[in-house]
């Protein structure tokens, strides 16, 4: 597809073929528009009405109540894991915290869409990601208590560990989607990354490494408006989905706080990428409804307004909207989750202030895979000093 | 089976080796396949092990570095060519924020067994950014190892090494060696990689040197020995960890001691040596620990390095301070 007039904004689909179906051309979705802001894959209106897409529907169609509901118990519960550890960094159990409030949907959509085979590099915020991916929630937490830098197993879950450095993971899950190609495997790879990252150069890199060796790997970008306190038009002068156009790849935007229509966009696009068509880029557009992190202050940059028309867009409202619209969740359901969300909350808190200090010994312990003499004598040297306190009644 | 052979053709059956024993092995970078590198270096290699072994890689030193991280992510070894020194830098970020810190970060549960392999070091009249020696950039960064052979037996098995290393290894080629030629026993059993090598024995005085300087220090020694001073030298092989016991060995019969590197002096390794060897071995001393290498301006034009590159008049020129004292 070429460059289209302002008039057809909307990403389309090639005339070849159905949704990730290999018949499908390799074409570009992006198209150049004139217009301020394109429009949107939406598949689920702020209002809770479920709208007609032809091009995504496929992709959730088989949808139960049961999996519906599921969502929003997915999004309801990363919600509250979310306040509870913004709350932990208030108490000063936690030093920082990077909520995700107001991405659930995107987060969720996203990470549901993946397959057991599949493989995470998230930031550090992707929060609902890891849920989705098994990952217990109160492993997040160590790196932000400060009690190490990620703190679980990363080929346990296919979840990478957090990158703070922003854009590097892309890299790193094109060079993973390269190995998948190698191994003749039919899993696929999903980098999340946010708007502010889109600038860095290894995300540049990493789509032109991932569409010159045809890498299985999707392009997850939460645009959720603001880099800290810099506004996306800081970032770029077009539509950050039709990044993807100069790369020779699709990329298309889909509404971040509708569940339903990243789950089945994330879906499309994974299956691309199994069925060897390359990489994808996807934008979900969403907002940051919180800070940065708890060390920021986003009074200084950005006013209540702005927030409040996002308040109105909220991924959970809308679902569950559609939820009780459409009769396929009841109070008691409502109910059961409220109480199940406390005492996710609880545990959490618990788990955090449980969370011993590390052994001072850790400050050495996997510097190095395979030993290096330097560590082994400054460890020795450590293990005096410190033993040197033993005779004033420890340390 | 031993063979004479130069440095550039060592390295290149080393690789050879390394791809045939392991599929998980593979070799990336700017125009090491069709080409067989700048240098040559890995000529031939994709001709025999494929473009999905032997790949050639878009111009970008960060994009390289960090798939090679994604790759050794999902379980190979990837061996990666910045093309020269001076090139390194963009890929920096991804070496020591990623590289390096991934094996701790995880905790234990990630290992990244990736080499990169930088030429390095000037001396063969090239333009900016092809001759410099960045090596203390990298030693200063835990979680790598760096190393850096002086000839070709060494370069064979270091890389031999390197590859099976689960630690990351930053191995530089010294470039204008790439064509000196020395004996490589295929079947030798390799010392071990980051032990350093007396390869003169001598009384008087320590000349410590890696990679390019090694071979300038021989010379050294010997245009010595004709004054009628008996020089050690240690080629150290290993910039991280560095073999300080070595140097202490040879320092406590010596009692002198002159580091030699290409690399500027300010805050260089040899900085590094003099204060770890003056801490070891102070009462030892009969001279101050003194470095020859670099001088703190950017790497001159080609027409200049004559002047700039440690030679054999500035090392015996230190030789003789250090014995004046």
């Amino acid at each position: 597809m070429t460059v289209e007039s302002s008039a057809a904004r909307k990403p389309r689909r090639s005339a070849a073929g159905k949704a990730g179906t290999t018949g499908t051309k390799r074409t570009t979705r992006s198209t150049a528009s004139k217009s301020t802001e394109p429009e949107l894959v939406q598949l689920l209106t702020p209002e809770g009405k479920r709208v007609k897409n032809a091009e995504y529907d496929a992709y959730v169609a088989g949808i139960t109540p049961e999996e519906l509901r599921g969502l929003y118990r997915d999004m309801v519960l990363t919600r509250r894991f979310d306040a509870e550890a913004t709350a932990l960094q208030r108490q000063g159990e936690l030093g920082l915290w990077a909520s995700l409030l107001g991405q659930e949907a995107a987060q969720i959509g996203s990470g549901r869409a993946t397959r057991e085979d599949d493989y995470v590099f998230p930031t550090y915020r992707e929060h609902g990601v890891a849920w989705c991916r098994g990952v217990d929630p109160t492993n997040l937490l160590g790196m932000f208590r400060g009690v190490n830098n990620g703190g679980w197993d990363p080929n346990s879950n296919n979840f990478q560990l957090y990158t703070i450095v922003i854009g590097s993971q892309t890299l790193h899950a094109t060079g993973y989607a390269m190995g998948i190609t190698k191994d003749g495997a039919d899993s696929a790879v999903i980098a999340y990354f946010g708007d502010g990252a889109s600038s860095q150069g290894d995300v540049a890199e990493s789509f032109t490494f991932s569409a010159v060796y045809n890498a299985p790997v999707v392009f997850f970008c939460q645009n959720n408006q603001w880099a800290i306190s810099e506004p996306t038009e800081r970032q770029t002068r077009v539509p950050l989905y039709q990044r993807a156009q100069g790369f020779g790849f699709p990329g298309v935007r889909v509404d971040g706080n509708d569940v339903l229509a990243c789950l089945a966009v994330t879906k499309w696009a994974l299956e691309r990428a199994r069925a060897g068509e390359g990489p994808t880029l996807v934008e979900a557009y969403t907002y940051r409804m919180g800070a940065h992190t708890t060390s920021d202050d986003p009074t200084r940059y950005r006013g209540d307004e702005e927030r409040q028309a996002w308040e109105a867009k909220d991924p959970i409202l809308r679902l569950r909207r559609y939820l009780e619209a459409s009769n396929h969740a009841d109070d008691a359901f409502f109910a059961e989750l409220e109480t199940e969300s406390e005492a996710l909350g609880k545990r959490v808190r618990e788990a955090v202030r449980a969370m011993p200090d590390p052994d001072h010994f850790a400050i050495f312990e996997n510097a190095y895979a395979d030993g290096h003499a330097l560590v082994d004598e400054e460890r020795a040297q450590f293990a005096a000093y410190q033993a040197s306190f033993a005779d004033e009644g420890g340390h | 089976m031993a063979e004479k052979m130069a440095m550039a053709k060592a390295i290149n059956e080393s690789l050879r080796r390394a791809l045939d024993a392991d599929p998980k092995v593979l070799v990336m970078g700017e125009d090491v396949g069709k080409l067989g590198g700048v240098f040559r270096v890995t000529d031939g290699l994709q001709k025999d092990f494929g473009e999905s072994r032997v790949i050639d890689t878009p111009l970008a030193e960060s994009g390289i570095v960090g798939t090679a991280i994604g790759l050794a992510l999902r379980g190979y070894r990837p061996v990666v060519e910045i093309q020269f020194d001076g090139f390194v830098f963009p890929a920096y970020d991804q070496i020591v924020t990623q590289l390096a810190k991934m094996h701790a970060r995880s905790l234990g549960k990630v290992k990244l067994p990736v080499v990169v392999r930088i030429p390095y070091g000037g001396g063969i009249g090239a333009v900016e950014h092809h001759s410099e020696s960045p090596e203390a950039l990298f030693a200063h960064v835990a979680g790598l190892k760096i190393v850096s052979p002086s000839n070709a037996s060494d370069a064979y098995w270091m890389m031999q090494q390197a590859i099976q290393s689960d630690d990351p290894v930053i191995y530089f080629e010294p470039k204008r060696r790439y064509w000196d030629k020395a004996e490589v026993d295929f079947e030798a059993i390799p010392a071990p990689l980051h032990k350093a090598r007396v390869v003169r024995e001598g009384t008087d005085l320590t000349l410590a040197a890696y990679g390019p300087m090694v071979k300038l220090c021989q010379e050294a020694a010997a245009a010595a020995a004709e004054e009628g001073k008996s020089l050690e030298v240690l080629d150290l092989r290993s910039v991280s960890p560095l073999d300080f016991d070595a140097v202490q060995a040879s320092v406590e019969k010596t009692r002198r001691l002159v580091v030699v590197h290409e690399a500027p002096v300010f805050f260089g390794s040899g900085a590094e040596i003099a204060a770890r060897i003056t801490e070891r071995c102070f009462y030892h001393l009969e001279a101050p620990v003194l470095r020859v290498g670099g001088y703190h301006a950017p790497y001159p034009p080609a027409r200049l390095e004559e002047e700039y590159l440690p030679d054999l008049d500035r090392v015996l020129d230190a030789v003789d301070r250090s014995l004046a004292y």
